[in-house]
């Protein structure tokens, strides 16, 4: 079931939380959405499912309009809301079985949903705990219990990961990318290892607009027009070399790199590429090339360009 | 109509295990079953086979009980965020109010049903008329879902408890006492149209056993307007500028 958001615009006050958004997640797709904080993230997601109506634009959710077909739209989803608020004083059999009794969940099949998901979120050691007797990971767990009782087509997840220990993470990862296999999965995260490693595809977003929709290879390449290799010239004498590479016209700028006495950083001009140059000048001259790598950017560095820059 | 009856099971449910039940029905029972049977102007005193003081109690009773129980239903989950939870369900903002209205009613339900051994021991005692007792629990009802549709209404427009429980005390309190107050300093028809919204008119024109459709259309009109009230402030989230 896809899930396609089209120019969405909310305001909060004077403040634009979310402006002119488009987006769109095919069915079996796990998609990381990311932003700084306060970037419109969750009152996206807040839109999504149903909790609010954009003031402008649609959503879609397996071509059903959030706006005309709430209900249906609301049974096809799975929320883990940003928090993770939960009952805290019901007992977690007591309140899976009002999540699946309320998502329409059929009397018959209840005890067996419940079970199952006791098992896909290793919640059986502790299933005759209070909600408010466990700790914040296994809490996390019963917020996606709940969220996948009913076998949801669509599973929305806030930042599902925060106030886990590592150990949680991974296994919490490995559980989303299992559902996501058969599942649109939608990922709401600021954390960019998390994102990179669960998801398919990459949707960033600053101050309320969409900056960047791709996946992390395109992503990165996107962001880096300049090409950047590290070369490492030897036998020949470090200014020289410095000096001479500045003038191969295609180059905009020589780094010299401190932890190695021979080796340079060079950012070429937009759209050219360099690499054959180099290679001739030190044929020319007699040095010998005996490294060159290209160097790819960092995600960090991708988002931080993206979202700073707006 | 399930979805109703699922959230008033869960409602409810979180009543009992918040001990938040059990403590409002012993209280109930505790101050009404004092000042009906042992102090003031109790049966004996009276020397009447009448529930007349029971539910004189009962009606200063539930109006400060019933804010105590409506006051978090729906400013907890906004402060929690449960409220989001259970909004992207597929229920409808009616349906979830309908069914936090029901609960606070089926839990007054509760604790009314368990003062029926003292209609049953003044019953035995003496010549009870039947009908006014009928008439007065009925007319008790009525006043719980007014006030609880009211408790809603402030629980709705707070994410704090206790701001919600003042507001409701403050709107409830006009109602109860300040419309009839003011209703018997005035003349004319403006005592009348004061003395018509005073709830305490008509709860005791019901607990003499008279029942007339002003009454029942002034309780449902209380009721309907505060549970649009709610119902637009739960939705204030979908306003635009």
């Amino acid at each position: 079931m896809e899930v396609s958001v089209e120019n969405i615009t909310k305001t909060y006050g004077f403040q634009k939380a979310v402006d002119n958004i488009s987006f769109k997640v095919n069915t079996g797709e796990i998609v990381g959405f990311l932003g700084p904080n306060g970037a419109g993230k969750t009152t996206t997601m807040k839109i999504i499912t149903c909790f609010m109506l954009p003031d402008a634009g649609i959503v879609k959710v397996g071509g059903l309009s959030v706006l005309d077909h709430p209900t249906e739209v609301k049974k096809h989803i799975g929320y883990v809301p940003e928090s993770n608020p939960l009952y805290k004083e019901m007992a977690i059999l007591d309140y899976l079985a009002f999540a699946a009794e309320i998502q329409g969940v059929p009397k018959s099949m209840i005890r067996e949903r419940i079970l199952e998901m006791v098992q896909v979120c290793g919640l059986k050691n502790e299933r005759h705990k209070k909600i408010s007797e466990l700790s914040k990971g296994y809490q996390q767990r019963v917020g996606l219990a709940q969220a996948l009782i009913h076998n949801p087509e669509v599973l929305i997840l806030d930042e599902p990961t925060s106030g886990l220990d590592p150990n949680q993470i991974v296994e919490i990862r490995e559980l989303i990318k299992r559902i996501g296999r058969e599942k649109t999965v939608i990922l709401c995260s600021h954390i960019l290892a998390e994102v990179e490693a669960t998801c398919d595809r990459i949707v960033i977003i600053s101050s309320g607009k969409l900056v960047a929709d791709g996946t992390a290879t395109t992503l990165r390449k996107q962001a880096q027009n300049k090409e950047i290799v590290k070369v490492v010239i030897e036998d020949g004498e470090r200014n020289e070399i410095f000096k001479a590479l500045q003038l191969i016209d295609t180059i905009e700028l020589v780094d010299l790199l401190p932890e190695y006495t021979q080796a340079f950083e060079i950012q070429s001009k937009a759209d050219a590429n360099s690499r054959k140059a180099i290679f001739r000048l030190c044929v020319d001259k007699g040095w010998s090339l005996t490294e060159m790598t290209p160097v790819e950017r960092k995600l960090e560095e991708v988002f931080r360009d993206l979202t700073i820059n707006n | 109509m399930k979805q109703i009856w699922i959230i008033t099971k869960r409602e409810l449910r979180s009543f009992f295990d918040s001990l938040m039940a059990y403590i409002m029905i012993v209280l109930f029972l505790g101050f009404s079953g004092f000042f009906t049977w042992l102090f003031g102007g109790d049966v004996f005193m009276v020397n009447q086979a009448s529930l007349q003081s029971f539910f004189g109690i009962a009606f200063w009773s539930l109006f400060f009980f019933i804010p105590a129980i409506t006051m978090g239903m729906i400013a907890d989950e906004r402060k929690s965020g449960t409220i989001e939870l259970l909004v992207t369900k597929p229920v409808t903002d009616r349906q979830i109010i309908a069914g936090k209205f029901m609960a606070a009613f089926l839990l007054i339900c509760i604790a009314l049903a368990l003062t029926l051994p003292y209609y049953i021991t003044v019953a035995n005692i003496g010549k009870i008329d039947h009908g006014a007792v009928l008439m007065g629990y009925l007319g008790l009802l009525f006043m719980s879902a007014a006030y609880i549709s009211i408790g809603l209404f402030a629980s709705s427009i707070t994410g704090n408890q206790i701001v919600a429980f003042l507001i409701a005390l403050f709107i409830g309190i006009f109602f109860h006492l300040i419309f009839s107050l003011l209703a018997s300093g005035t003349t004319g028809w403006l005592s009348s149209i004061l003395s018509y919204l005073s709830l305490s008119t008509h709860y005791e024109s019901m607990a003499r056993g008279v029942i007339d459709t002003k009454d029942l259309i002034y309780f449902c009109s209380i009721i309907f307007f505060a549970m649009v009230g709610t119902e637009l402030a739960l939705s204030k989230r979908n306003l635009t500028n």
